[in-house]
């Protein structure tokens, strides 16, 4: 019995095999998309876990002196008053052409670290060669290769257990690659002090502690992004789920006939129910198994770039390698079987409370529609209102993609209801039977076609969201980047020596040389990044301010006021007036807030003499040149011959622009392509939709053709149909896509990066999306449409022949 | 902690106490390091410091001490010195590593704490004149090497001691040349056995004044073990007559060597014979998950000594990086008195 159900169950599939790949391409795209993100988040977090592991010694609390490096004999005082530090010295440094964060540590006395003790286990000579002979860098793969030819360096092995872009070596070696001899940057306080020491207020009152935020500061800040990448997996895996949906609802459909004589014949119902489901069971774990597989490639796709963007934006190491993590694996798989379950519900449902004996009730569809329309229209409008209620409530990112799914939920719950209501209008302009047929069929099909509208909507609002973020984003990082970037020339010394004779040089040769000097400091617990300025036009005259008090400037270059960056004003709640403590015992006014989305971290302009006597040993090796612009080519080159500065070290403005825009380009590469995967799964949604209701229309369209219709009129019409749904649907995404890419200009990028940024409207992008969706709809209808034309009469005339 | 195992690998490959497969470093002096030489002859105060170009070297504090109501105490301070490559140099350059190490015994507890700190910069270190040596917050100086303050702080105790010398100082084997196998292998090595010690130990349970004495060893060397011996058990014993013995046994696959000093009460020394100091142990106690000897007999027929070591505390397990085992004993039977056990390469 269970064997010839089972050959009755498949034998659906071997008739049906262009619904069975359907089926399986809705469930594949659907973990894909939503298992290629996870794959990307895992990787991230993978990475920034290691680097917190290696950088962070997690959870220990740091010594650190505002705004300039601590002395090695501070150390050493420390150390022999009893307290347990290890020194930790850090920066950037070019090896080769390579740009690298250098990591210095002490490995006697710094807690354990992966990438020393991996290398150990093999090697037990290795920590003489680290502290005794020249020294030992270890680097992540690409780095150790980009420095495996560079001449001068120490002994490099490779471990994978250093974050990307990062060197980390002895803390001897790190001074010299620095050309920092005798400074540390921070002062670990290891566990375990001993007890009844003096107090390291008492001891080092200069120096500030401060509690561990290793790995905190990369987590907070790429959390939005992570989130928003979720976001859209999500989003993607909900549009292949109607695909899902729209299959099954058919294949059970059409096995009406069959379930009912294999009931009558007596297989118990709830064997058939386990078959079906079982039966399920298999098609979730083939179209994961596929789906997983497509989600590796894509994701494997998009990591470098999402890599880039992390790095680009936060800071954050990210590796661009992608690995099989069993995380991501078997959530793919789970969503799978639960999105199965969840699409197919409805339709296991309806079968198992089919009476045994009961005719197949399409008909019935449209009247029961009708009434779940108007449950549909209030589901949506209370889900919106929920978001908005969540955004008030739920302080910060949830909050605000808390409105963005409710505000696309209850739109696209919406959808349906609203269209039904364009098409009771339509009918009423009608005019001759045929058209009233077509409006009122329309209608009849809406309910069968609604759930691929619905992902069109979602897909095109999305669309426009998210352009129209990206779009505002980027004209407005082009204009401050031209306010920002004044200087015609940008270069960067060797040291603080050579840093001196290059401007020297320069002063015959150029109209001004401003140095570009900055030092870290903690303002209420968050790093802040305090530059100092000289007084010059430059300055005063392109700052891009957002707002500022009077004579801003003239009190900023006296010294007597600060500048913040708006992330900044936006994490203290601390605008123009109002005062900001840099470091103990200095305390500044903040003269003008202004705009900055290089960086999501806060920063502080000074007049530079301010800062140099708040913090010490502060680097003199970065300048802006102003010349005229048509002298810089001939400058670099006399300064690249005079000096031996390599080529990185020396951009002309232009450059420094497009790397930035290269940059910011980068970072929304994946968004763009999530985008188009997204509107192109709606598309094939439309697709197995209209080919869902295939079958069951015919029924309905061949009275219409004994009545005269020819069948390429019909097909015509039915290409229309679509054509004119899509056009509606994509009318009514725009403003909700307006509506979300406000809530992601205003709220979203508010929480994620503390600025917030003017909206544009492109209404240019609009109609190309119009267009797509219409093509989208279109090629969708083309394969019905054309196999109406193309079917026999025959098939129309055995309508009439098969009534049941 | 395996980073930091790693690191003591290399420290203690040097180190006589660890000798299971690492003693060939030790076997042939190479890297341009120096080599103990028997017609090198010892000043003083020059040789209280550091001889950099040796591999390893320490300055080895033990102390015999007892409290107002007759409780016996046991206290160590030890400065280990090993260099990755011969020689000092200036900051992080330096090739020295110093590592420290101290307890504080009691006949029911056993407290212990560790220091690990780079040469060059002057977190740990020694100095000849004013004598000085030093790791962190720990020290043991003075104005010369006859009057020393001593200091050391670990989590659950402290001591600080004054520990004035009372007689000669001793050098062992010939001239302070000290032999430490049959295939030559050898150390330089002195003491000052006759510290006498007042202060104040303190406690969990709160501070204690002692008074007792202490043994300080000095020892360099670039080829500490034999390629076959895997560990040692080393005695000083102070006997209430005024005579000292320090004796080893060096354990190894082809025979255990020994050898050791007798000094009289008026602080005279004289070698022993390789094989005339016999020490065998009585029975084994769990420590730390090994069996260990905290119980033996020592012999020095020559001079009459048949005297039972016990343990003051069989539990005084140094479970540093590298573990070992260093206590106070009480000796009786021929010769009582009271001493410190070192015994290590118990597996």
């Amino acid at each position: 019995m269970i064997g010839a159900a089972l050959l009755a169950l498949a034998s659906h599939w071997r008739r049906h095999p262009l619904q069975l790949a359907t089926l399986l391409a809705g469930l594949a795209l659907a973990t894909a998309l939503w298992s290629a993100v996870q794959a990307i988040n895992a990787e991230a977090r993978a990475s920034y876990a290691r680097a917190t592991a290696q950088i962070g010694s997690g959870a220990l609390d740091v010594l650190e002196a505002p705004g300039g490096p601590i002395p090695l004999a501070r150390y050493v005082a420390l150390r022999r008053a009893g307290w347990q530090l290890s020194p930790v010295l850090e920066g950037r440094a070019r090896l080769g052409e390579l740009r690298v964060t250098v990591l210095g540590l002490d490995p006697v006395t710094h807690p354990p670290l992966p990438a020393f003790a991996a290398t150990m286990e093999r090697d037990s000579a290795t920590l003489g060669r680290m502290l005794a002979q020249g020294g030992v860098l270890f680097a992540p793969p690409e780095v150790a290769a980009a420095l495996a030819d560079v001449p001068g360096l120490p002994e490099i092995r490779v471990s994978d257990s250093v974050p990307p872009g990062m060197v980390m070596t002895d803390i001897g070696v790190a001074e010299r690659l620095l050309a920092r001899p005798g400074q540390i940057d921070r002062l670990l306080i290891l566990s375990d002090q001993p007890p009844g020491l003096t107090p390291l207020a008492d001891l080092a009152p200069e120096l500030q502690r401060r509690a561990s935020r290793a790995g905190t500061d990369t987590a907070r800040l790429t959390d939005s992004f992570h989130l928003n990448l979720t976001a859209f997996g999500l989003l993607s895996f909900a549009v292949g789920l109607f695909i899902v949906h729209g299959t099954v609802g058919l294949a059970f459909e059409q096995r009406r006939g069959m379930v009912r004589t294999l009931r009558a014949l007596g297989l118990p119902l709830r064997l058939l129910t386990t078959l079906m489901l079982g039966e399920l069971l298999v098609l979730a774990l083939i179209g994961g198994g596929l789906g997983l597989v497509l989600g590796y490639l894509v994701a494997a796709a998009l990591l470098p770039d999402v890599a880039a963007t992390l790095r680009g934006l936060y800071g954050a190491p990210v590796a661009g390698g992608l690995s099989l993590r069993p995380s991501w694996v078997m959530g793919g798989l789970a969503m799978a079987l639960a999105g199965t379950g969840v699409a197919s519900a409805q339709a296991l449902w309806r079968m198992v409370h089919m009476p045994l004996l009961s005719a197949p009730g399409l008909q019935a569809w449209a009247q029961r529609a009708a009434r779940g329309e108007r449950r549909m229209a209030l589901a949506g409008l209370g889900l919106i209102g929920a978001g908005g209620a969540a955004l008030v409530l739920v302080p910060g990112l949830v909050g605000g993609f808390a409105l963005i799914a409710g505000l696309m939920l209850g739109a696209a719950l919406l959808l349906p209801p609203v269209l039904a209501l364009v098409l009771h209008l339509g009918r009423r302009l009608a005019r001759g039977p045929v058209g009233d047929w077509l409006w009122a069929d329309t209608r009849a099909q809406l309910p069968g076609i609604g759930l691929a509208l619905m992902a069109l909507l979602l897909a095109l609002a999305a669309n426009v969201g998210v352009g129209t973020m990206v779009s505002s984003f980027r004209l407005t990082f082009t204009g401050w980047l031209d306010q920002r970037l004044v200087s015609e020339l940008y270069l960067t010394a060797r040291d603080d020596e050579q840093g001196a004779e290059i401007a020297r040089w320069l002063v015959p040769r150029s109209e001004a040389v401003l140095p570009i000097r900055s030092a870290e400091f903690t303002v209420a617990g968050g790093p802040v990044t305090v530059y100092g300025v000289v007084d010059h036009p430059t300055y005063s005259e392109n700052w891009p301010l957002l707002e500022q008090a009077p004579n801003a400037w003239g009190r900023v270059n006296a010294g007597a006021a600060v500048f913040i960056n708006e992330q900044l004003a936006r994490r203290l709640g601390q605008w123009s007036g109002d005062s900001v403590q840099l470091a103990p015992g200095w305390t500044l006014p903040i003269a003008g807030v202004y705009s900055d989305y290089g960086n999501p971290t806060g920063q502080a302009i000074v007049a530079l003499p301010a800062l140099l006597s708040h913090a010490s040993a502060v680097p003199n090796r970065r300048f802006g040149v102003r010349v005229a612009p048509d002298t810089v080519p001939g400058l670099i080159a006399a300064l690249q011959e005079d000096f031996d500065l390599p080529a990185s070290a020396l951009i002309d403005q232009a450059g420094l622009k497009a790397q930035s825009l290269a940059v910011f380009d980068k970072t929304f590469v994946v968004t763009g392509a999530l985008n188009l995967l997204t509107l192109g799964v709606a598309g094939f949604a439309i697709l197995t939709s209209l080919l869902t209701l295939w079958s069951l229309r015919l029924p309905q369209l061949a009275p219409v053709w004994a009545l005269g219709l020819t069948r390429g009129t019909l097909a015509r019409l039915d290409l229309g149909r679509s054509l004119l749904l899509a056009a509606f649907t994509a009318l009514l995404a725009l403003p909700l896509g307006l509506a979300l890419a406000w809530v992601l200009l205003a709220v979203i990028n508010v929480q994620a990066f503390g600025w917030r940024l003017p909206m544009y409207l492109f209404p240019a992008d609009w109609l190309r999306l119009f267009g797509l969706a219409l093509l989208a709809a279109g090629l969708a209808a083309a394969i019905p449409a054309r196999r109406l034309y193309r079917l026999p009469p025959s098939e129309l005339l055995k309508v009439f022949a098969n009534a049941r | 902690m395996r980073a930091r195992l790693a690191l003591l690998l290399i420290l203690l490959a040097a180190l006589p106490a660890y000798g299971q497969g690492y003693a060939g470093l030790g076997s042939t002096a190479s890297e341009g390091f120096a080599n103990p030489d028997p017609n090198t002859r010892l000043h003083f105060p020059r040789d209280h410091g550091p001889h950099p170009d040796f591999r390893i070297e320490w300055w080895y504090l033990t102390a015999n001490l007892t409290g107002p109501d007759g409780t016996d105490y046991g206290v160590q301070w030890t400065l280990f010195r090993s260099a990755l490559a011969p020689g000092e140099a200036a900051g992080w350059a330096s090739p020295q590593i110093w590592m420290g190490h101290a307890a504080a015994t009691t006949p029911e507890n056993h407290y212990f704490a560790e220091r690990l700190a780079r040469g060059g910069i002057g977190q740990a270190g020694v100095r000849a004149t004013p004598f000085r040596a030093w790791i962190d917050d720990w020290q043991m100086a003075g104005a010369d090497f006859d009057s020393l303050r001593l200091t050391a702080l670990g989590a659950e105790f402290a001591y600080d001691l004054n520990l004035t010398a009372e007689g000669p100082l001793v050098l062992h084997g010939v001239n302070g040349y000290s032999v430490k196998s049959a295939d030559g292998q050898a150390s330089h090595y002195y003491s000052q056995p006759h510290y006498r010690i007042t202060g104040t130990l303190t406690l969990p349970s709160g501070p204690v004044a002692v008074t007792g004495q202490g043994w300080l060893d000095r020892e360099w060397s670039s080829q500490p073990l034999a390629a076959d011996q895997s560990g040692w058990d080393w005695f000083s014993l102070t006997f209430d007559s005024g005579a000292r013995l320090m004796g080893f046994r060096l354990r190894g696959a082809r025979g255990d060597f020994t050898s050791g000093t007798w000094i009289d009460a008026e602080g005279n020394a004289t070698p022993l014979a390789s094989g005339a100091f016999r020490a065998a142990p009585l029975d084994e106690t769990p420590v730390a998950g090994r069996d260990v000897p905290v119980r033996w007999r020592v012999t020095l027929p020559d001079r009459g000594v048949d005297v039972e070591v016990a343990a003051l505390n069989p539990q005084s397990w140094m479970g540093t990086s590298f573990p070992y085992w260093e206590g106070p004993v009480r000796v009786s039977c021929s010769h009582p008195g009271r001493g410190y056990l070192e015994m290590t390469g118990y597996e």
